[in-house]
Protein backbone atom coordinates (compact mmCIF):
# COMPACT_ATOMS: atom_id res chain seq x y z
CA UNK A 1 0.00 0.00 0.00
CA UNK A 2 2.69 2.20 1.31
CA UNK A 3 4.77 1.46 -2.21
CA UNK A 4 2.05 2.29 -4.21
CA UNK A 5 1.17 5.66 -2.58
CA UNK A 6 4.76 6.82 -3.59
CA UNK A 7 4.62 5.29 -7.70
CA UNK A 8 0.57 6.25 -8.24
CA UNK A 9 0.41 8.56 -10.94
CA UNK A 10 0.43 12.54 -9.72
CA UNK A 11 1.99 15.76 -11.21
CA UNK A 12 5.66 14.40 -9.88
CA UNK A 13 6.09 11.22 -11.71
CA UNK A 14 4.34 12.16 -14.98
CA UNK A 15 7.19 11.29 -17.64
CA UNK A 16 7.52 7.60 -15.81
CA UNK A 17 4.35 6.82 -16.31
CA UNK A 18 4.09 8.34 -19.95
CA UNK A 19 7.18 6.30 -21.17
CA UNK A 20 5.17 3.34 -19.06
CA UNK A 21 2.09 3.87 -21.75
CA UNK A 22 4.34 3.13 -24.54
CA UNK A 23 6.47 0.84 -23.15
CA UNK A 24 3.60 -1.46 -22.55
CA UNK A 25 2.27 -1.12 -26.37
CA UNK A 26 5.25 -1.57 -27.42
CA UNK A 27 5.43 -5.42 -25.32
CA UNK A 28 2.26 -6.05 -25.92
CA UNK A 29 2.63 -5.48 -29.67
CA UNK A 30 5.59 -7.55 -29.84
CA UNK A 31 3.66 -10.39 -27.98
CA UNK A 32 0.98 -10.51 -30.80
CA UNK A 33 3.77 -10.23 -33.62
CA UNK A 34 4.99 -13.66 -32.54
CA UNK A 35 2.09 -15.15 -34.62
CA UNK A 36 3.26 -14.79 -38.02
CA UNK A 37 -0.13 -14.21 -40.08
CA UNK A 38 -0.56 -11.06 -37.21
CA UNK A 39 3.12 -10.30 -38.08
CA UNK A 40 2.35 -9.78 -41.78
CA UNK A 41 -0.61 -7.42 -40.96
CA UNK A 42 0.41 -5.52 -37.92
CA UNK A 43 4.43 -5.39 -38.39
CA UNK A 44 6.90 -6.24 -35.52
CA UNK A 45 8.28 -3.61 -33.69
CA UNK A 46 11.74 -4.88 -32.78
CA UNK A 47 11.96 -4.99 -36.97
CA UNK A 48 10.39 -1.46 -37.14
CA UNK A 49 13.32 -0.28 -35.23
CA UNK A 50 16.15 -2.02 -37.58
CA UNK A 51 14.88 -0.20 -40.24
CA UNK A 52 14.81 3.27 -38.74
CA UNK A 53 18.13 2.08 -38.01
CA UNK A 54 19.09 1.33 -41.52
CA UNK A 55 18.11 4.39 -42.68
CA UNK A 56 19.91 6.86 -40.13
CA UNK A 57 22.74 5.41 -38.97
CA UNK A 58 26.11 4.21 -40.82
CA UNK A 59 26.92 1.29 -38.62
CA UNK A 60 26.10 -1.92 -39.92
CA UNK A 61 25.11 -4.48 -37.02
CA UNK A 62 26.04 -8.20 -37.21
CA UNK A 63 23.46 -10.87 -37.28
CA UNK A 64 22.28 -11.68 -33.87
CA UNK A 65 19.45 -12.96 -31.70
CA UNK A 66 17.15 -10.10 -32.41
CA UNK A 67 18.07 -9.58 -36.11
CA UNK A 68 18.71 -12.86 -37.60
CA UNK A 69 19.78 -11.32 -40.94
CA UNK A 70 21.99 -8.48 -39.26
CA UNK A 71 21.33 -4.77 -40.04
CA UNK A 72 22.70 -3.01 -42.65
CA UNK A 73 23.61 0.46 -41.43
CA UNK A 74 22.34 2.23 -44.91
CA UNK A 75 21.98 6.44 -43.50
CA UNK A 76 20.04 6.26 -46.94
CA UNK A 77 16.98 8.26 -45.42
CA UNK A 78 18.31 11.70 -45.61
CA UNK A 79 17.75 12.38 -48.92
CA UNK A 80 14.44 11.44 -48.72
CA UNK A 81 13.79 13.09 -45.69
CA UNK A 82 15.50 16.49 -46.73
CA UNK A 83 13.00 16.89 -49.91
CA UNK A 84 10.13 16.04 -48.10
CA UNK A 85 11.26 18.72 -45.10
CA UNK A 86 11.99 21.16 -48.51
CA UNK A 87 8.29 20.96 -49.78
CA UNK A 88 7.24 21.49 -46.30
CA UNK A 89 9.06 24.81 -45.64
CA UNK A 90 8.61 25.97 -49.45
CA UNK A 91 5.01 25.23 -49.61
CA UNK A 92 4.62 26.58 -45.85
CA UNK A 93 6.34 29.91 -47.00
CA UNK A 94 4.44 30.17 -50.34
CA UNK A 95 1.51 29.64 -48.64
CA UNK A 96 1.68 31.94 -46.16
CA UNK A 97 2.55 34.71 -48.27
CA UNK A 98 -0.20 34.24 -50.37
CA UNK A 99 -2.19 34.14 -47.46
CA UNK A 100 -0.81 37.09 -46.13
CA UNK A 101 -1.13 39.12 -49.48
CA UNK A 102 -4.46 37.82 -50.39
CA UNK A 103 -6.08 38.59 -46.63
CA UNK A 104 -5.00 41.89 -46.34
CA UNK A 105 -6.32 42.64 -50.34
CA UNK A 106 -9.71 41.29 -50.11
CA UNK A 107 -9.91 42.49 -45.89
CA UNK A 108 -9.10 46.46 -46.62
CA UNK A 109 -11.67 45.98 -50.11
CA UNK A 110 -15.05 45.06 -49.12
CA UNK A 111 -16.35 45.34 -53.00
CA UNK A 112 -13.70 42.55 -54.21
CA UNK A 113 -14.52 40.37 -51.16
CA UNK A 114 -18.06 40.62 -51.51
CA UNK A 115 -17.75 39.69 -55.19
CA UNK A 116 -15.14 36.77 -54.88
CA UNK A 117 -17.36 35.75 -51.71
CA UNK A 118 -18.65 32.78 -53.16
CA UNK A 119 -15.81 31.41 -55.00
CA UNK A 120 -13.64 31.53 -52.06
CA UNK A 121 -16.24 29.33 -49.59
CA UNK A 122 -16.48 27.00 -52.72
CA UNK A 123 -12.16 26.68 -53.08
CA UNK A 124 -12.57 26.01 -49.33
CA UNK A 125 -15.13 23.83 -49.24
CA UNK A 126 -13.65 21.65 -51.97
CA UNK A 127 -11.90 18.48 -50.83
CA UNK A 128 -8.32 19.77 -52.16
CA UNK A 129 -6.43 16.53 -51.96
CA UNK A 130 -7.94 16.09 -55.70
CA UNK A 131 -5.63 18.66 -56.88
CA UNK A 132 -2.63 16.35 -56.50
CA UNK A 133 -3.42 14.47 -60.14
CA UNK A 134 -4.16 17.85 -61.79
CA UNK A 135 -0.74 19.43 -60.33
CA UNK A 136 0.92 16.62 -60.79
CA UNK A 137 -0.19 16.54 -64.51
CA UNK A 138 0.76 20.29 -64.63
CA UNK A 139 4.04 20.08 -62.66
CA UNK A 140 5.43 17.15 -63.22
CA UNK A 141 6.20 14.12 -60.34
CA UNK A 142 9.17 16.64 -59.22
CA UNK A 143 8.57 18.55 -55.98
CA UNK A 144 6.47 21.18 -57.27
CA UNK A 145 3.56 18.94 -57.84
CA UNK A 146 3.98 18.64 -53.74
CA UNK A 147 4.65 22.41 -53.44
CA UNK A 148 1.64 23.57 -54.68
CA UNK A 149 -0.79 20.48 -52.95
CA UNK A 150 0.39 21.60 -49.86
CA UNK A 151 0.25 25.41 -50.87
CA UNK A 152 -3.27 24.91 -51.11
CA UNK A 153 -3.92 23.54 -47.95
CA UNK A 154 -1.74 26.24 -46.17
CA UNK A 155 -3.16 29.45 -48.16
CA UNK A 156 -6.50 29.05 -47.10
CA UNK A 157 -5.45 28.70 -43.58
CA UNK A 158 -3.90 31.69 -43.43
CA UNK A 159 -5.96 33.63 -45.75
CA UNK A 160 -9.30 33.05 -43.35
CA UNK A 161 -6.71 34.25 -39.87
CA UNK A 162 -5.46 37.23 -41.86
CA UNK A 163 -8.65 38.16 -43.41
CA UNK A 164 -10.36 37.87 -40.01
CA UNK A 165 -7.53 39.53 -38.03
CA UNK A 166 -7.70 42.37 -40.13
CA UNK A 167 -11.89 42.70 -39.63
CA UNK A 168 -11.58 42.16 -36.23
CA UNK A 169 -8.71 45.53 -35.27
CA UNK A 170 -9.76 47.14 -32.78
CA UNK A 171 -11.58 50.33 -33.96
CA UNK A 172 -10.36 52.38 -31.33
CA UNK A 173 -7.04 51.20 -32.05
CA UNK A 174 -7.51 52.29 -35.72
CA UNK A 175 -9.19 55.91 -34.97
CA UNK A 176 -5.84 56.74 -32.48
CA UNK A 177 -3.53 55.67 -35.35
CA UNK A 178 -5.51 57.65 -37.87
CA UNK A 179 -5.74 61.09 -34.99
CA UNK A 180 -1.72 60.47 -34.82
CA UNK A 181 -1.53 61.25 -38.29
CA UNK A 182 -1.18 57.78 -39.93
CA UNK A 183 -0.97 57.76 -43.74
CA UNK A 184 -2.97 54.93 -45.42
CA UNK A 185 0.77 53.18 -45.58
CA UNK A 186 1.40 53.98 -42.11
CA UNK A 187 -1.79 52.08 -41.29
CA UNK A 188 -0.91 49.36 -43.22
CA UNK A 189 2.24 48.71 -41.69
CA UNK A 190 1.93 49.41 -38.17
CA UNK A 191 -2.14 48.46 -37.57
CA UNK A 192 -3.08 45.78 -40.10
CA UNK A 193 0.11 43.65 -40.66
CA UNK A 194 0.80 43.54 -37.04
CA UNK A 195 -2.63 42.38 -35.90
CA UNK A 196 -2.57 39.73 -38.86
CA UNK A 197 0.32 38.94 -37.97
CA UNK A 198 -1.15 37.54 -34.65
CA UNK A 199 -3.53 35.99 -36.28
CA UNK A 200 -1.39 34.12 -38.65
CA UNK A 201 1.24 32.89 -35.71
CA UNK A 202 -1.97 31.44 -33.78
CA UNK A 203 -2.73 29.45 -37.63
CA UNK A 204 0.82 28.22 -37.46
CA UNK A 205 0.61 25.07 -35.53
CA UNK A 206 -2.23 24.19 -37.86
CA UNK A 207 -0.33 25.21 -41.21
CA UNK A 208 2.84 23.61 -40.64
CA UNK A 209 0.76 20.48 -39.79
CA UNK A 210 -1.02 20.74 -43.13
CA UNK A 211 2.51 21.56 -45.28
CA UNK A 212 3.57 18.54 -44.33
CA UNK A 213 0.37 16.34 -44.49
CA UNK A 214 0.35 17.97 -48.20
CA UNK A 215 3.62 17.46 -49.34
CA UNK A 216 3.72 13.93 -48.19
CA UNK A 217 0.32 13.20 -49.46
CA UNK A 218 1.72 14.67 -52.62
CA UNK A 219 4.67 11.92 -52.32
CA UNK A 220 2.15 9.05 -52.02
CA UNK A 221 0.18 9.84 -54.93
CA UNK A 222 3.49 9.88 -57.11
CA UNK A 223 6.78 10.87 -56.90
CA UNK A 224 10.33 9.68 -57.14
CA UNK A 225 11.83 10.66 -53.88
CA UNK A 226 10.32 11.65 -50.24
CA UNK A 227 9.45 9.39 -47.32
CA UNK A 228 6.13 9.15 -48.53
CA UNK A 229 7.54 7.83 -51.66
CA UNK A 230 9.62 5.09 -49.55
CA UNK A 231 6.15 4.68 -48.11
CA UNK A 232 4.25 3.91 -51.11
CA UNK A 233 7.70 1.81 -52.39
CA UNK A 234 7.53 0.08 -49.34
CA UNK A 235 3.75 -0.85 -49.50
CA UNK A 236 4.12 -2.44 -53.11
CA UNK A 237 5.60 -5.08 -51.62
CA UNK A 238 4.08 -5.50 -48.66
CA UNK A 239 6.95 -4.58 -46.64
CA UNK A 240 4.66 -3.73 -43.50
CA UNK A 241 7.50 -2.58 -41.08
CA UNK A 242 9.15 -0.15 -43.44
CA UNK A 243 5.69 1.21 -43.70
CA UNK A 244 5.25 1.72 -39.99
CA UNK A 245 8.68 2.82 -39.36
CA UNK A 246 8.05 5.54 -42.50
CA UNK A 247 4.88 6.43 -40.25
CA UNK A 248 7.51 6.63 -36.98
CA UNK A 249 9.75 9.02 -38.90
CA UNK A 250 6.96 11.47 -40.12
CA UNK A 251 5.19 11.65 -36.55
CA UNK A 252 8.62 12.44 -34.97
CA UNK A 253 9.28 15.35 -37.62
CA UNK A 254 5.82 16.33 -37.48
CA UNK A 255 6.49 17.04 -33.24
CA UNK A 256 9.69 18.35 -34.02
CA UNK A 257 8.20 21.40 -36.16
CA UNK A 258 5.83 21.80 -34.04
CA UNK A 259 7.87 22.27 -30.98
CA UNK A 260 10.29 24.54 -33.51
CA UNK A 261 6.63 26.68 -34.06
CA UNK A 262 6.06 26.83 -30.93
CA UNK A 263 9.66 28.46 -30.12
CA UNK A 264 9.39 30.96 -32.90
CA UNK A 265 5.89 32.15 -31.28
CA UNK A 266 7.02 32.27 -28.09
CA UNK A 267 9.85 34.76 -29.34
CA UNK A 268 8.11 37.11 -31.35
CA UNK A 269 4.61 37.18 -29.64
CA UNK A 270 5.96 38.38 -26.23
CA UNK A 271 3.76 40.92 -26.45
CA UNK A 272 0.59 38.72 -26.17
CA UNK A 273 -0.23 37.77 -22.81
CA UNK A 274 -0.14 34.39 -21.34
CA UNK A 275 -2.03 32.72 -19.03
CA UNK A 276 -0.66 33.60 -15.33
CA UNK A 277 1.81 35.87 -16.83
CA UNK A 278 0.16 38.68 -15.21
CA UNK A 279 0.18 37.48 -12.16
CA UNK A 280 3.45 36.93 -12.18
CA UNK A 281 4.72 40.35 -12.99
CA UNK B 1 -12.31 85.05 -34.54
CA UNK B 2 -9.15 83.05 -34.51
CA UNK B 3 -8.83 83.11 -30.80
CA UNK B 4 -11.47 80.12 -30.88
CA UNK B 5 -9.05 76.73 -31.17
CA UNK B 6 -12.22 74.92 -31.94
CA UNK B 7 -15.39 75.82 -33.16
CA UNK B 8 -18.35 73.69 -33.69
CA UNK B 9 -21.19 74.91 -35.48
CA UNK B 10 -24.74 74.41 -36.01
CA UNK B 11 -23.97 70.88 -35.31
CA UNK B 12 -26.46 68.42 -36.38
CA UNK B 13 -25.43 64.42 -36.71
CA UNK B 14 -27.83 62.02 -37.93
CA UNK B 15 -26.73 58.11 -37.99
CA UNK B 16 -29.43 55.88 -40.67
CA UNK B 17 -29.92 52.73 -39.21
CA UNK B 18 -28.40 50.22 -40.93
CA UNK B 19 -31.94 47.99 -40.73
CA UNK B 20 -34.29 49.45 -43.38
CA UNK B 21 -37.46 50.30 -42.25
CA UNK B 22 -36.16 51.35 -38.44
CA UNK B 23 -36.24 55.19 -38.51
CA UNK B 24 -32.95 57.24 -38.74
CA UNK B 25 -31.55 58.25 -35.01
CA UNK B 26 -30.42 62.22 -34.23
CA UNK B 27 -27.39 62.09 -32.29
CA UNK B 28 -27.11 65.69 -31.58
CA UNK B 29 -29.19 68.44 -33.11
CA UNK B 30 -28.48 72.01 -33.91
CA UNK B 31 -25.16 72.25 -31.65
CA UNK B 32 -23.02 74.62 -31.26
CA UNK B 33 -19.99 75.00 -29.03
CA UNK B 34 -16.66 77.54 -29.18
CA UNK B 35 -13.35 76.53 -26.90
CA UNK B 36 -11.27 79.64 -26.89
CA UNK B 37 -7.17 78.90 -27.15
CA UNK B 38 -5.96 77.65 -24.09
CA UNK B 39 -9.55 76.90 -22.53
CA UNK B 40 -10.56 73.74 -19.92
CA UNK B 41 -14.34 73.06 -21.37
CA UNK B 42 -15.77 70.22 -19.88
CA UNK B 43 -18.77 68.33 -21.41
CA UNK B 44 -21.51 67.26 -18.89
CA UNK B 45 -24.44 64.85 -20.06
CA UNK B 46 -26.62 61.78 -19.28
CA UNK B 47 -25.27 58.55 -20.82
CA UNK B 48 -25.89 57.75 -24.35
CA UNK B 49 -26.53 61.11 -24.97
CA UNK B 50 -23.99 61.74 -28.24
CA UNK B 51 -21.10 63.34 -25.75
CA UNK B 52 -19.05 60.92 -28.23
CA UNK B 53 -20.36 61.57 -31.20
CA UNK B 54 -19.82 65.52 -30.36
CA UNK B 55 -16.11 65.10 -29.87
CA UNK B 56 -15.28 62.63 -32.83
CA UNK B 57 -16.79 65.22 -35.10
CA UNK B 58 -14.17 67.68 -33.70
CA UNK B 59 -11.93 65.03 -34.09
CA UNK B 60 -12.57 64.89 -37.89
CA UNK B 61 -13.16 61.00 -37.41
CA UNK B 62 -17.11 61.43 -37.83
CA UNK B 63 -18.23 64.18 -40.50
CA UNK B 64 -21.42 65.96 -39.35
CA UNK B 65 -24.72 65.73 -41.54
CA UNK B 66 -25.07 69.59 -41.17
CA UNK B 67 -22.57 72.39 -39.73
CA UNK B 68 -19.67 73.19 -39.61
CA UNK B 69 -16.47 72.77 -37.84
CA UNK B 70 -13.77 75.54 -37.71
CA UNK B 71 -10.38 74.84 -36.13
CA UNK B 72 -8.14 77.84 -35.44
CA UNK B 73 -10.74 79.83 -38.02
CA UNK B 74 -9.96 77.46 -40.98
CA UNK B 75 -12.58 74.84 -42.36
CA UNK B 76 -12.02 71.49 -40.98
CA UNK B 77 -12.26 68.43 -43.52
CA UNK B 78 -10.64 64.91 -43.03
CA UNK B 79 -8.77 64.11 -39.97
CA UNK B 80 -7.82 67.36 -37.41
CA UNK B 81 -4.44 67.43 -37.61
CA UNK B 82 -3.92 70.13 -35.10
CA UNK B 83 -5.83 67.86 -32.13
CA UNK B 84 -4.70 65.10 -29.85
CA UNK B 85 -7.39 62.58 -28.91
CA UNK B 86 -7.70 60.41 -25.91
CA UNK B 87 -9.84 57.52 -25.78
CA UNK B 88 -12.14 56.23 -23.27
CA UNK B 89 -10.68 52.59 -23.62
CA UNK B 90 -7.79 51.27 -24.61
CA UNK B 91 -6.21 52.99 -27.75
CA UNK B 92 -2.57 51.25 -27.13
CA UNK B 93 -1.10 48.81 -29.69
CA UNK B 94 -1.13 45.73 -27.66
CA UNK B 95 2.16 44.31 -29.89
CA UNK B 96 4.35 48.05 -28.95
CA UNK B 97 5.80 48.09 -25.96
CA UNK B 98 5.03 51.33 -23.78
CA UNK B 99 8.14 53.57 -25.25
CA UNK B 100 6.83 52.48 -29.24
CA UNK B 101 3.38 53.24 -28.41
CA UNK B 102 4.52 56.73 -27.38
CA UNK B 103 6.56 57.13 -30.35
CA UNK B 104 4.13 56.54 -32.79
CA UNK B 105 2.96 59.66 -33.67
CA UNK B 106 6.38 60.96 -33.79
CA UNK B 107 7.07 58.59 -36.50
CA UNK B 108 4.38 59.10 -38.19
CA UNK B 109 5.40 62.75 -38.48
CA UNK B 110 8.24 61.48 -40.01
CA UNK B 111 10.94 62.24 -37.73
CA UNK B 112 14.12 59.75 -37.57
CA UNK B 113 13.72 56.81 -34.61
CA UNK B 114 16.51 57.95 -32.72
CA UNK B 115 14.48 61.58 -32.09
CA UNK B 116 11.37 59.98 -31.65
CA UNK B 117 12.94 57.74 -29.18
CA UNK B 118 14.48 60.40 -27.23
CA UNK B 119 11.52 62.51 -27.02
CA UNK B 120 9.30 59.44 -26.09
CA UNK B 121 11.24 58.42 -23.18
CA UNK B 122 11.53 62.51 -21.75
CA UNK B 123 7.22 62.31 -22.11
CA UNK B 124 7.26 59.16 -20.48
CA UNK B 125 9.64 60.31 -17.60
CA UNK B 126 6.84 63.35 -17.62
CA UNK B 127 4.28 61.08 -16.88
CA UNK B 128 6.41 59.37 -14.52
CA UNK B 129 6.64 55.86 -16.25
CA UNK B 130 10.45 56.44 -17.20
CA UNK B 131 11.74 53.05 -16.51
CA UNK B 132 8.41 50.98 -17.94
CA UNK B 133 9.12 51.97 -21.45
CA UNK B 134 9.92 48.81 -22.94
CA UNK B 135 6.91 47.25 -21.10
CA UNK B 136 4.10 45.98 -23.22
CA UNK B 137 0.50 47.26 -22.49
CA UNK B 138 -0.86 44.54 -20.78
CA UNK B 139 2.16 44.33 -18.22
CA UNK B 140 1.20 47.81 -16.80
CA UNK B 141 -1.67 48.85 -14.64
CA UNK B 142 -4.54 50.82 -16.25
CA UNK B 143 -3.72 53.72 -14.28
CA UNK B 144 -0.49 53.02 -16.34
CA UNK B 145 -1.86 52.40 -19.50
CA UNK B 146 -3.59 55.93 -18.72
CA UNK B 147 -0.54 57.48 -18.72
CA UNK B 148 1.47 56.05 -21.64
CA UNK B 149 -1.34 57.25 -23.89
CA UNK B 150 -1.51 60.48 -22.04
CA UNK B 151 2.06 61.14 -23.15
CA UNK B 152 1.43 59.12 -26.83
CA UNK B 153 -1.02 62.14 -27.26
CA UNK B 154 1.01 64.75 -25.44
CA UNK B 155 4.18 63.98 -27.39
CA UNK B 156 2.79 65.49 -30.85
CA UNK B 157 1.81 68.67 -28.95
CA UNK B 158 -1.31 69.53 -30.21
CA UNK B 159 -2.90 72.59 -29.77
CA UNK B 160 -5.90 71.15 -28.89
CA UNK B 161 -6.92 68.17 -26.85
CA UNK B 162 -10.00 66.29 -26.75
CA UNK B 163 -10.63 63.83 -24.16
CA UNK B 164 -13.49 61.15 -24.11
CA UNK B 165 -14.06 59.99 -20.26
CA UNK B 166 -10.26 59.08 -20.00
CA UNK B 167 -10.53 58.30 -16.56
CA UNK B 168 -13.92 56.26 -16.06
CA UNK B 169 -12.44 53.16 -15.98
CA UNK B 170 -9.99 53.87 -13.12
CA UNK B 171 -10.46 53.63 -9.53
CA UNK B 172 -10.67 56.69 -7.52
CA UNK B 173 -7.80 57.25 -5.93
CA UNK B 174 -5.64 56.48 -9.50
CA UNK B 175 -7.87 59.10 -11.25
CA UNK B 176 -7.39 62.08 -8.76
CA UNK B 177 -4.35 61.20 -9.41
CA UNK B 178 -4.28 61.47 -12.95
CA UNK B 179 -6.65 64.81 -12.75
CA UNK B 180 -4.08 66.61 -10.67
CA UNK B 181 -1.22 65.65 -13.01
CA UNK B 182 -3.43 66.55 -16.28
CA UNK B 183 -4.09 69.96 -14.74
CA UNK B 184 -0.51 70.62 -13.78
CA UNK B 185 0.50 69.67 -17.66
CA UNK B 186 -2.30 71.35 -18.61
CA UNK B 187 -1.56 74.43 -17.00
CA UNK B 188 2.25 74.44 -18.48
CA UNK B 189 1.30 74.56 -21.86
CA UNK B 190 -1.86 76.52 -21.99
CA UNK B 191 -3.80 74.23 -24.89
CA UNK B 192 -7.58 74.16 -25.56
CA UNK B 193 -9.02 71.09 -24.05
CA UNK B 194 -12.51 69.57 -24.71
CA UNK B 195 -13.51 67.42 -22.13
CA UNK B 196 -16.14 64.78 -22.21
CA UNK B 197 -17.63 63.06 -18.72
CA UNK B 198 -20.68 62.18 -16.81
CA UNK B 199 -18.56 63.11 -13.54
CA UNK B 200 -20.07 66.39 -12.66
CA UNK B 201 -17.26 66.71 -9.78
CA UNK B 202 -14.24 66.13 -11.91
CA UNK B 203 -15.44 68.55 -14.35
CA UNK B 204 -16.40 71.43 -12.42
CA UNK B 205 -12.83 70.88 -10.21
CA UNK B 206 -11.25 70.32 -13.86
CA UNK B 207 -12.81 73.37 -16.18
CA UNK B 208 -13.14 77.14 -16.84
CA UNK B 209 -16.44 76.21 -18.58
CA UNK B 210 -18.82 73.20 -17.69
CA UNK B 211 -21.39 72.44 -20.71
CA UNK B 212 -24.73 70.79 -19.99
CA UNK B 213 -25.93 68.53 -22.57
CA UNK B 214 -29.61 67.26 -22.78
CA UNK B 215 -30.51 63.57 -23.05
CA UNK B 216 -30.84 62.09 -26.71
CA UNK B 217 -31.73 61.90 -29.01
CA UNK B 218 -31.28 64.98 -30.54
CA UNK B 219 -28.64 66.11 -28.07
CA UNK B 220 -28.24 70.20 -27.83
CA UNK B 221 -26.68 71.96 -25.25
CA UNK B 222 -28.72 73.63 -22.48
CA UNK B 223 -26.68 75.47 -19.65
CA UNK B 224 -23.73 76.30 -19.68
CA UNK B 225 -21.82 77.60 -16.35
CA UNK B 226 -18.31 79.35 -16.20
CA UNK B 227 -16.23 77.98 -12.87
CA UNK B 228 -14.37 80.90 -11.70
CA UNK B 229 -12.51 78.89 -8.67
CA UNK B 230 -8.70 80.03 -8.18
CA UNK B 231 -6.38 78.08 -10.30
CA UNK B 232 -3.96 76.52 -9.70
CA UNK B 233 -6.60 73.64 -8.34
CA UNK B 234 -6.07 70.34 -6.31
CA UNK B 235 -8.99 68.60 -7.39
CA UNK B 236 -9.55 66.55 -3.92
CA UNK B 237 -9.08 69.62 -2.01
CA UNK B 238 -11.10 72.06 -4.50
CA UNK B 239 -14.44 69.58 -3.54
CA UNK B 240 -14.64 71.21 -0.41
CA UNK B 241 -14.86 74.56 -1.23
CA UNK B 242 -18.43 76.38 -0.76
CA UNK B 243 -17.94 77.89 -4.04
CA UNK B 244 -17.81 74.68 -5.61
CA UNK B 245 -20.45 73.45 -3.47
CA UNK B 246 -22.52 76.36 -4.80
CA UNK B 247 -21.64 75.33 -8.65
CA UNK B 248 -22.16 71.95 -8.34
CA UNK B 249 -25.57 72.55 -6.84
CA UNK B 250 -26.32 75.21 -9.56
CA UNK B 251 -25.52 72.73 -12.61
CA UNK B 252 -27.11 69.69 -10.59
CA UNK B 253 -30.36 71.33 -10.61
CA UNK B 254 -30.24 71.53 -14.45
CA UNK B 255 -28.65 68.04 -15.22
CA UNK B 256 -30.78 66.30 -12.67
CA UNK B 257 -33.71 66.10 -15.10
CA UNK B 258 -31.91 65.16 -18.08
CA UNK B 259 -30.04 62.37 -16.16
CA UNK B 260 -33.93 60.90 -15.09
CA UNK B 261 -35.08 62.01 -18.82
CA UNK B 262 -32.07 59.77 -19.84
CA UNK B 263 -32.56 56.80 -17.41
CA UNK B 264 -36.21 56.91 -18.69
CA UNK B 265 -35.59 56.17 -22.35
CA UNK B 266 -32.84 53.62 -21.47
CA UNK B 267 -36.04 51.58 -19.13
CA UNK B 268 -38.46 51.96 -22.32
CA UNK B 269 -36.02 51.01 -24.65
CA UNK B 270 -35.09 48.31 -23.02
CA UNK B 271 -38.75 47.25 -22.50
Amino acid sequence: MNFWQRIRPQDGNLLPWQLGVLLVFLGVWQLASRDAQLAFFLGEPVQVAGRIWSWFLPWSVAPNALFPDGLAGMADIYRHLGVTLLETFLAFGIGTLLGLVFGLWLALAPLASAILDPYIKAANAMPRVILAPIFAMWFGLGIWSKVALAVTLVFFIVFFNVYQGVREVSPVVLANARMLGASHRQLLRTVYLPSATAWVFSSLHTSVGLAFVGAVVGEYLGSARGVGYLILQAEGTFDVNTVFAGIVVLTAFALLLDGLVGRIERRLMKWQPRQGETDRL
Amino acid sequence: MADFALELLNLTCTFRSRQPGLPAYTAVADTSLCIRAGEFVSVVGPTGCGKSTLLNIGAGLLAPTAGEVRVFGERLSGINRRAGYMFQSDALMPWRSALDNVMLGLQYRGLPDSQARAQAQAWLERVGLGDFGDRFPHQLSGGMRKRTALAQTLALDPDIILMDEPFSALDIQTRQLMEDEVLALWAAKRKAVLFITHDLDEAIAMSDRVVVLSAGPATHPIGEFTIDLPRPRHVAEVRSEPRFVELHSQIWSVLREEVLKGYQQQLSKAA
